[in-house]
């Protein structure tokens, strides 16, 4: 009995950790079925996009790339770039991910998205099989229905709902990281930097989309560690 | 309608490596502590980044809805520590923001 109850509420927890992912999943992904059947794609094609691809930015790119008559190659390339920054993140969730048994690992990682990464990094004492492959199921399903109902009915949403409604991931990417500011100084400190270091970089225009996100993260991430020395500090 | 089926097959194939590589090369392997600091940063800086680059590439008349957005999930979440309170402020202020009539 009291096995049972602890699942309930693993999976309440896991629910409610999913809710924002899956409320501003929902409308982008509407987003993206709109603006793929505008780019003349199949409904086929686009449902694939996001079942198979299922990588936000990407299949926004891949869209306008497409529009631009860019060949495929170039495409999968600049998605290849694109998505690299995935791999910084399994990584840093590969100790974490430990206790997940490895028969499983190729169905947890393909899972991971920005969003869910971030979730999961934040919430590390909550990590379990059944976590992480729910929160992945909810954040996929409401990608995936989204797209179908964008690609159908898409044109209902006024387009300042959507616009709103587009900024919830960053609002969710905010309210992960302010409470890890609280907890610690050095937090604050690496998150300062790695906004300055971005954005000279974002200007100074010597990295493409996507490189940018990579260099910016690696360098802010090394003086984060010296960051750390100095305090003698953990994170 | 043309297909576009061979290009999705290579998006997801380079979407997909990067997510699996580095789970199966570094699961059951013992990682440097050093390496495992800078991993561990990687969430914070990331987010950092993310959050930012959606502000600086957020368009005309986005950028302060966006900013304003931000801001406000950023400063309920850090007072309450509810996600999606924060989440739901955040859309909500922006959508007003965009509303105004300028």
């Amino acid at each position: 009995m009291k096995r049972d109850k602890n699942i309930k509420k693993e999976i309440k927890e896991s629910i409610i950790l999913a809710l924002p992912i899956v409320i501003g999943y929902f409308p982008i992904a509407m987003a993206f079925g709109l603006l793929s059947k505008n780019t003349l794609l199949s409904f086929r094609d686009t449902s694939l996009l996001s079942s198979l691809v299922y990588a936000g930015a990407s299949q926004f790119m891949a869209l306008d790339l497409i529009k631009a008559g860019v060949s495929s190659s170039s495409i999968v390339l600049a998605t290849f770039l694109l998505n690299l920054r995935h791999m910084m993140m399994t990584a840093s969730l590969a100790v974490e991910l430990k206790e997940i048994p490895k028969k499983y690992i190729p169905l947890v990682s393909f899972g991971i998205t920005d969003e869910t990464f971030s979730v999961i990094s934040f919430n590390k004492e909550k990590i379990s099989l059944g976590f992480v492959l729910l929160l992945n199921i909810l954040s996929y399903a409401s990608w995936n229905i989204g797209t179908i109902v964008g690609y159908g009915v898409g044109e209902i949403l006024p387009s300042s709902l959507q616009s709103s409604l587009n900024v919830g991931l960053y609002a969710m990417f905010a309210a992960l990281l302010f409470p890890e500011i609280k907890k610690s100084k050095n937090i604050l400190f690496i998150a300062l930097i790695s906004v300055l270091i971005y954005i000279t970089l974002f200007y100074s225009r010597i990295f493409t989309s996507g490189w940018d996100i990579i260099v910016g993260v690696v360098i802010s991430s090394l003086l984060g560690l010296k960051i750390l020395d100095h305090s003698k500090g953990e994170v | 309608m043309k297909s576009y089926l061979l290009l999705i097959i290579g998006m997801a194939i380079v979407t997909y490596l990067p997510r699996l590589i580095p789970l199966i090369a570094l699961n059951n392997r013992k990682i440097n502590k050093r390496v495992e600091d800078f991993l561990s940063l990687i969430p914070y800086t990331s987010l950092s980044i993310l959050i930012i680059r959606g502000i600086l590439t957020a368009g005309d008349g986005m950028m302060v809805a966006t900013i304003v957005g931000v801001g406000i999930a950023g400063i309920i979440s850090y007072i309450k520590g509810n996600l999606v309170l924060s989440v739901l402020s955040g859309i909500l202020l922006s959508f007003i923001v965009l509303n105004i009539p300028m």
